[in-house]
């Protein structure tokens, strides 16, 4: 920017500039899906020109056809649902503990600093590094996934809910004691919907970080799941596979945040 | 309902809110509390219903109270306080849940207060979609669903703009008329207050004490707008806090 921006005005007589330029970034659809399309033509063209090479990264069409393999010969199927499950239940245990003690921090003194206290010293620990001790305690078979899962998802979801339950106005709640409601109906009816939203966008948070405790469990010991799948195709230096392995994870991503964006729309239609 | 405020004195840490307050309100009176900012009028709005305990003194309540009465004490918002989740029925019906109360006869309530409030077309909306003034109706129409003996109101018109304000004073003004309701009215406006109570107490503030009571013999249902008599009440109680409002102004806010 020169300096001559910043004279002082001595004199006008022009039509007055429209300033309020920019900083409003829209959404475009088309751009959305565009991108992925180049990218895939261009990657594409990389291969078969042989700007790439094969070894590097397999081409698109590789991929495509690895990826059809696995669903014509059911492969990826039960990959699939081991890896579902093992989301499913690890999620659901970590999210309903955590929406548990997160509401007990957010609203009793007593498990206030303490819940605090321990959330802050055990939420950074890297749940992978404890898979060895949860496959002392659980055993080498299922619990010890969901255990993982659970306990990563666990924590967020415990700082997320108190942290909804902190952002209820408070004169809604003094509201509530006003017109003598019970405690128990103040909690469902004011703090619960009241502390949804957070919840419900800690729940984006919480989905994507069981998904890499997924991963990273099933390549520690599962023989199936999509990590194995990935695991045993890295081994063998099939890359396609692996990329294979990756798309699907990708979607599987992609379709739980189309759900949980729906679930937004259902439950928070009010606003 | 026979309200007596017996020494009641509130600190907050340092401040010292309100000073051996004793004042009677009498059943079917309206009482304005009025006086500038910090002088402890919302905070003495809160102990009179129990939302606040003071620091000393005692609030007796005493007298029959409205047949159905679920909650004698029952307070108006200046915020509205609406649950933005529920519909304006629903907004009603949260403050009944709790009691036992048939299915029709909570309907019924529901029915009956909101076309006391001219909100029958509206029972359906959110609260995001209306109006301030309809909001606070919804927040009327959600205080008289429990039968109040008293109504506490806390500045309940300051939140709206000028021509609503008008709007609503009228209908509060006819409401406490027709039903002969005690109530609390807490508000900076002195305009409101003339036109709304019985009596209007001028409140002092750091600490907070009683300075003057006002009491106004025309019934509320016969004030009118520019109403000489009003007026100079409205008048004489500006002379009377003028000099605290421009110390509230003035000072610098110490409180968190």
């Amino acid at each position: 920017m020169s300096l001559d921006h910043l004279d002082p005005v001595k004199s006008m007589n022009e039509p007055v500039r429209f300033r309020a330029v920019g900083f409003n970034p829209r959404s475009n659809p088309l751009a959305a899906w565009g991108s992925f399309v180049v990218l895939i033509i261009l990657w594409q063209i990389g291969c078969s020109t042989g700007f790439i090479s094969e070894l590097a990264m397999p081409s698109p069409v590789a991929v495509s056809k690895s990826l059809w393999q696995l669903i014509v010969s059911g492969e990826l199927w039960v990959h699939l649902a081991a890896s579902g499950q093992r989301l499913a239940v690890g999620w659901v245990l970590g999210t309903v503990a955590g929406l548990v003690v997160g509401f007990l921090v957010g609203m009793f003194s007593w498990a206030r600093s303490p819940g605090v206290a321990l959330v802050s010293a055990l939420f950074p620990i890297p749940k992978i590094a404890l898979l060895p001790l949860f496959i002392i305690w659980f055993g080498i078979g299922e619990p010890s996934k969901f255990a993982t899962i659970g306990f990563g998802v666990f924590f967020p979801t415990v700082i997320n809910t108190f942290g909804g339950v902190d952002n209820v106005a408070r004169n809604l709640i003094r509201m509530g004691q006003s017109f003598d409601m019970s405690t128990w109906s103040i909690v469902r009816k004011i703090i619960l919907p009241g502390a949804l939203p957070t919840i419900l966008s800690g729940f984006r948070i919480s989905s994507s970080i069981a998904i890499i405790l997924l991963v990273a469990a099933e390549m520690i010991g599962a023989q199936y799941g999509i990590g194995a799948l990935i695991l045993s195709a890295g081994s063998l230096y099939q890359t396609d596979q692996l990329i294979a392995g990756v798309v699907v994870l990708s979607v599987f991503g992609l379709a739980i945040s189309w759900l949980l964006g729906r679930l937004d729309k259902w439950l928070l239609s009010w606003r | 309902m026979r309200l007596e405020i017996s020494g009641v004195s509130h600190r907050y840490d340092q401040v010292e809110a309100l000073r051996d307050i004793n004042l009677t309100i009498e059943p079917g009176e309206i009482v304005a509390l009025i006086g500038p900012s910090g002088c402890g009028k919302s905070t003495l709005l809160s102990i009179i219903g129990g939302l606040l305990k003071p620091s000393e003194g005692q609030i007796t309540a005493s007298g029959p109270v409205p047949d159905g009465c679920l909650n004698p004490l029952t307070y108006v918002f200046q915020d509205f306080a609406l649950l933005p989740w529920r519909t304006v029925a629903g907004n009603i019906s949260l403050v009944l849940e709790d009691h036992k109360l048939s299915k029709a006869e909570r309907a019924a309530r529901i029915d009956e207060v909101l076309e006391q409030t001219g909100l029958t077309d509206f029972r359906n909306a959110f609260p995001k979609q209306l109006s301030g003034g309809m909001k606070q109706r919804v927040g009327i129409a959600r205080a008289l669903a429990v039968r109040p003996a008293v109504l506490l109101m806390d500045e309940p018109l300051s939140a709206l703009d000028a021509q609503t304000r008008i709007l609503l004073l009228d209908e509060f003004a006819a409401l406490f008329a027709r039903t002969g309701m005690t109530a609390v009215y807490v508000t900076h406006n002195l305009n409101e207050a003339v036109r709304l109570a019985h009596r209007v107490v001028a409140l002092r503030r750091r600490p907070g004490t009683i300075k003057e009571i006002h009491t106004i013999d025309v019934p509320i249902d016969q004030r009118q707008e520019g109403d000489p008599l009003i007026v100079a009440h409205e008048t004489s109680l500006w002379e009377l806090i003028r000099d605290e409002a421009i110390a509230a102004d003035k000072e610098l806010e110490n409180v968190a």
